[in-house]
């Protein structure tokens, strides 16, 4: 699968918090919460993103809560992926467990905020096509693998179900 | 093979004959917990997959604590959803307003967790419960969803780091000040993935509320879990219960990633300023810092030995002018003690606002908003920009003491200064 789209560059430490504040936790719709998504940190995000771009962040990302409204709030906005150099454990099983494709990656230092990129999920390779250069990034171990090729762990949980 | 606390807590829930660090497992859980933020979404997974009973009733918790009571009509229709599954399902465990308490304080409590458990809780405090030595992390809403259809959840077995505290604390240093110390000096992703394991001398004199506010902020570094070896004192807090406990110990050749070991005696009051919890400073080194509000509670320090701490600082003392303090106890029961000791009083009578549980202002949802412009200090886990209400106020964290001086002084206060 090729994901392509303009990059969202972001720091260090990017938490829960700044993703989907608490305030707008009463909700569970993909589309309410994605309207928020980044408002602390980056007012206008959710009008800046256009369906299929790219976040690219430092080491850390989603720290803090447990909030998985903070990957549907991601993808609610219509971003397609996260590049970081390290996710926080729980944003990481969250971001599995509901298919929002994600790579690991020391390079992003090198992507600029507005460079398009794309994202090979199948090889790990991201090409960035504003500077021509390609960034290898680590393979899921196949275990997360099946989890993300059955859409998402509550599928994956139906299918080993039914073959028990 | 020799093993850490964690990993035979893991191995004996995996059914495996073996485990090691970075291997995925399917481990049976002992208790799922979910509260109003988090159920909902887990609710609506579970209905949504087909599968119309829970796997176990008895080991399903549902807490409506971090909005409630309702705060506004949205609130009240999550809540709502909690109770409507908790009846459908026959989960008694299921605590109203009345009977709540900000999970983490309620569940050792009540006995719902205990020592060797594994326990999963779609909040990220839930590696609190590590301090009873039971593997307690915090996982998502899909994560909880799929434990309520078979009882499993899927994990990355993670390594452990060592932590050794030696020497002996001071006078107002405590068990968040051991925790601000070690995430000061780790970094918020400094146990990115891993145990930490908390031991020394300093450790097994620590009584439990101290132990709860230390593996309270295990998230805080990263880390996905927490954990101190059960002992006499772990014994005698869970000896009222029921249902059995099962203690664990490190086999003294357990592999731990990175030990630290460091002696604690010169430790001082610590403060985690703006806007991150590693930012981390001595509080004396903190000069003329005003507070518009002081909060004492949360699941990190809202026990019955925080409100203590507090109300020595505080008796016969009134907040300084224009500081709104808040203390809110943790639990129903703290609640009914802080009152019986006359601690409610002191609170009272020195200014303050006495709420009944809730997470609200920990987390910006309600009883305490911060305006733009202000500063808190507050004995809560976090201070991320905007956190606690807007995104031009500041949190400051600390431990009790530190919170109630500062109130009673107006601006951020070593409690050796209230005389």
């Amino acid at each position: 699968m090729i994901i392509k789209g303009k990059v969202h560059k972001f720091a260090d430490d990017i938490n829960t918090d700044d993703i989907i504040a608490a305030k707008y936790l009463v909700s569970t719709d993909p589309q309410e919460l994605g309207k928020r998504c980044m408002e602390t940190i980056c007012p206008n995000f959710s009008q800046e993103v256009s369906p299929g771009d790219i976040i690219v962040a430092g080491r850390n990302f989603g720290c803090g809560s447990s909030r998985e409204h903070a990957p549907v709030a991601i993808k609610g906005c219509g971003i397609s992926a996260v590049i970081a150099k390290s996710f926080a454990a729980i944003f990481f099983r969250n971001a599995i467990n509901i298919g929002l494709p994600f790579l690991e990656s020391l390079d992003v230092d090198k992507i600029n905020h507005g460079d398009l990129i794309e994202i090979d999920l199948t090889t790990g390779v991201v090409k960035n096509i504003t500077q021509d250069k390609d960034y290898k990034t680590q393979a899921f171990p196949s275990f997360l693998q099946q989890i993300v090729q059955s859409g998402g762990l509550i599928n994956w949980v139906k299918k080993c179900t039914k073959s028990r | 093979m020799s093993y850490t606390i964690a990993e035979k807590i893991l191995l004996k829930h995996c059914g495996q004959k073996t485990i090691k660090p970075g291997e995925f497992i399917e481990a049976n859980v002992d208790v799922a917990l979910a509260n109003d933020i988090t159920a909902p979404l887990a609710i609506s997974e579970f209905k949504k997959s087909g599968f119309k009973q829970v796997f176990n009733k008895n080991k399903i918790v549902l807490v409506p604590d971090h909005f409630a009571p309702a705060k506004d009509l949205k609130s009240a229709n999550q809540c709502k959803i909690l109770a409507d599954f908790a009846k459908e399902q026959g989960i008694k465990n299921y605590f109203e307003i009345g009977q709540m308490g900000i999970e983490h304080a309620l569940l050792p409590e009540k006995g719902i967790v205990l020592p060797g458990d594994l326990i999963i809780g779609a909040d990220s405090h839930t590696c609190t419960y590590g301090a009873l030595g039971a593997y307690a992390t915090g996982m998502g809403s899909t994560d909880l969803a799929r434990a309520y259809i078979d009882g499993k959840c899927w994990l990355k077995v993670p390594a452990s780091l060592k932590f050794i505290y030696n020497g002996k604390l001071n006078k107002w240093v405590g068990g968040k000040d051991l925790i601000l110390f070690t995430i000061g000096q780790i970094g918020v992703d400094g146990a990115l993935y891993k145990v930490m394991e908390f031991c020394g001398p300093v450790i097994k004199k620590l009584g439990m509320d101290d132990r709860f506010s230390i593996c309270n902020m295990a998230i805080e570094a990263g880390a996905r879990a927490g954990l101190i070896a059960p002992d006499a004192i772990t014994k005698k807090f869970v000896a009222c219960f029921k249902r059995k406990a099962k203690y664990y110990q490190s086999d003294p050749d357990a592999v731990y990633e990175k030990t630290y070991t460091w002696d604690i005696s010169a430790l001082e009051p610590l403060v985690a300023c703006p806007h991150l919890p590693s930012n981390v400073k001595p509080v004396s080194s903190l000069k003329d810092i005003k507070v518009d509000q002081v909060v004492i509670g949360s699941c990190t320090n809202g026990r019955i030995s925080d409100l203590r701490i507090a109300a020595k600082l505080l008796k016969g003392k009134k907040a300084a002018s224009g500081v709104k303090l808040i203390i809110f106890p943790a639990t129903q029961k703290i609640y009914l003690q802080a009152v019986k000791e006359g601690l409610a009083e002191i609170f009272v009578k020195a200014g303050g606002v006495f709420s009944t549980p809730t997470c609200g202002p920990c987390l910006g949802g309600h009883m305490g908003i911060l305006a733009e412009g202000e500063v808190a200090i507050a004995t809560t886990n976090r201070n991320f920009l905007g956190r606690m209400g807007s995104p031009k106020s500041f949190v400051y964290l600390s431990n009790p003491a530190v919170a109630a001086a500062s109130a009673i002084t107006g601006k951020i206060t070593h409690p050796e200064k209230i005389k």
